[in-house]
């Protein structure tokens, strides 16, 4: 079996979108290459009014086939991985779903079949998310605002890494933060099958009020045509043991 | 979930949609993040229904509980007896399904009403259990305080919840931070005995901490700081926590010795049980694989 790819863009912002295209549109347009978006939206401490819509980053998700979650920053963690394995599953059942149509008729979905059926078919969905390939382009805000919070995002990727890295497939990283002095965003870590390498990242933090969502995330897809990855080096062990 | 609140409650009856089944909901179990546990009724018989909204985690629960069935000559998990839907009067689709029910009380109440001197003795039909089950190709995973029930008639620890339960060598399904390697920079989410052996360690060290506690700025010297408090286990959750102990059957060994000990320090002999050969998991198995194995290519196709 030839292993397969599922591409997904993690958007992280604690704002609302306010320079250049509809950030949904360019979500679609993702969604239509076979990248899925899933967007997370950083809730502002005991704010009770907030700099972000919830309708803005559910229709991002929703437009790019992903998942969306508003949280505050102490669930960030928990919050990236569930997103992430979240999407793997809804887009590879979405996929088993239209096949399940062709094979027994229209209007046949998993909810159509009996509770041990359906077990059959969820063990393929869940096969193939154990053994697919991976790549995540992780779109952060850097913008002022979001200061506080990027210690947080840093350890919530690092345990993303935890969790992906523990499957049977392969999993590659690349992280872009916007907005850029110039461009819409910069690259911030290269393609990497080690994201744990964040810890060396995230150096400059743009000032201001822009947040071009939109454009941010045309920079994001572009991504994905522009790498090129070296394979993986297994069987490393990168715990020390405890004590003495 | 919204709806369940007003849709789903003790006292309602509910028929499966796809089995007939009829189960009186008498009273609730517990609920969690997947979904509610009800006492019910089965052939008149005591048995716990949990339903959900979440089709997927619920239908993937069900097929390791069916799989744990297959594991023949030893119970591993509540039996499971019926999966159906069910369709609420306001219509919203339900799944649910019906097990047997584990009767009993938390592990950290039963070591509080009779002395921490009875955690040893617990642990040990706990890690047969789990050797049993690593041998069947599982590892349990989310294997926690909540999810332990201590049942009588024989005093013996029993797990409920097989949410997080996943075939050895893929990634860890479900866990929780506290009792999760990963989150304390001890190992990987790989499923492998000794990710459960390092959970069970954790959780004893909540029961002697009278507690959690939080990870901190050097988790490992938090750890050591709770360990401390373990005194005489502390070695054996020690050898635990750091992997050194790659089977259940390992770390049960080193505990009896200990226990045996306490009592008469010259019989320190251990009963210990021939290793089996490699049990394979004969899971939802070769059909199911074949009869997929279509759906999977084309899947796999159309990602690329
Ligand atoms: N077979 C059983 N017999 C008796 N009690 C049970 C049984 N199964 C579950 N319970 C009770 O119901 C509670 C919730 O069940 P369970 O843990 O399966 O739900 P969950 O939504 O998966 O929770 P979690 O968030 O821990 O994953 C358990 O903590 C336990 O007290």
């Amino acid at each position: 079996m030839k292993p397969s790819t599922l591409k997904q863009i993690l958007l992280i912002t604690d704002g609302c979108s306010n320079r250049g295209e509809d950030p949904a549109a360019v979500a679609a347009l993702a969604n239509a290459q076979h990248i899925t978006v899933n967007v997370i939206g950083i809730l502002e401490e005991g704010h009770t009014e907030h700099s972000l819509s919830l309708d803005e980053v559910e229709n991002i998700a929703k437009a790019g086939g992903g998942v969306s979650q508003l949280i505050y920053k102490q669930a960030l963690t928990e919050t990236v991985q569930m997103v992430t394995k979240q999407a793997m599953t809804q887009t590879i059942e979405g996929v088993v779903n239209r096949e399940l149509k062709q094979i027994l008729g229209p209007g046949n979905t998993l909810d159509d079949l009996p509770p041990e059926k359906r077990g059959d078919v969820l063990e393929v969905v869940e096969e193939i998310s154990e053994t697919a390939n991976l790549e995540v382009l992780i779109l952060v805000d850097t913008s002022a605002s979001m200061h506080h919070k990027l210690p947080v995002v840093k350890e919530a990727l690092i345990d993303l890494s935890i969790s992906m890295n523990a499957r049977l497939g392969n999993n590659k990283f690349a992280i872009l933060g916007f907005p850029g002095k110039r461009d819409p965003a910069v690259k911030v870590m290269e393609w990497t099958e080690r994201l744990e390498n964040v810890s060396s990242v995230f150096p400059k933090l743009a000032t201001g009020g822009v947040t071009p969502t939109g454009p941010a995330l045309r920079e994001a897809i572009h991504e994905f045509s522009r790498q090129s990855l070296p394979k993986r080096t297994d069987g490393i062990s990168e715990y020390e043991e405890f004590g003495s | 979930m919204k709806n369940s609140a007003a849709d789903l409650h003790a006292g309602i009856r509910l028929t499966g949609k796809w089995h007939n089944g009829n189960y009186p909901l008498i009273r609730k179990l517990g609920s969690g993040a997947i979904g509610t546990v009800y006492l019910t009724k089965r052939n008149g018989v005591d048995a716990a229904l949990k339903i959900s909204e979440k089709r997927t985690s619920m239908t993937m629960e069900m097929n390791v509980l069916q799989s744990l069935k297959k594991v023949q000559g030893h119970f591993l998990g509540p039996c499971l007896f019926d999966t159906d839907d069910y369709v609420s009067p306001s219509g919203q689709l339900y799944t649910f399904y019906v097990m047997e029910y584990i009767q009993g009380s938390r592990l950290d109440t039963y070591i509080k009403a009779k002395g921490v001197e009875w955690l040893p003795v617990l642990l040990l039909s706990l890690l047969e259990d789990l050797d049993y089950l690593h041998q069947a190709g599982w590892v349990f995973g989310d294997l926690k305080l909540d999810n332990l029930v201590v049942s009588e008639n024989p005093v013996r620890l029993r797990w409920v919840d097989v949410g997080g339960t996943t075939q050895l060598g893929r990634a860890i399904k479900e866990y929780t931070e506290f009792y999760d390697r990963g989150h304390w920079g001890m190992g990987s989410r790989k499923a492998e005995p000794t990710y459960d052996l390092f959970a069970l360690a954790m959780t004893a060290l909540e029961i002697m901490n009278g507690g959690r506690f939080p990870k901190g700025d050097t988790p490992k010297s938090t750890i050591r700081k709770a360990l401390s408090r373990a005194d005489k286990l502390r070695p054996i959750l020690e050898k635990a926590l750091s992997g050194k102990y790659t089977t259940a059957t390992a770390m049960k060994q080193d505990l009896v010795k200990h226990l045996m000990k306490n009592k008469a320090p010259a019989s320190a002999a251990t009963p210990s049980r021939v290793a089996k050969s490699n049990r394979r998991k004969a899971g939802l198995g070769e059909c199911v694989v074949l009869s997929f194995y279509g759906i999977a290519c084309y899947v796999l196709y159309l990602l690329q």
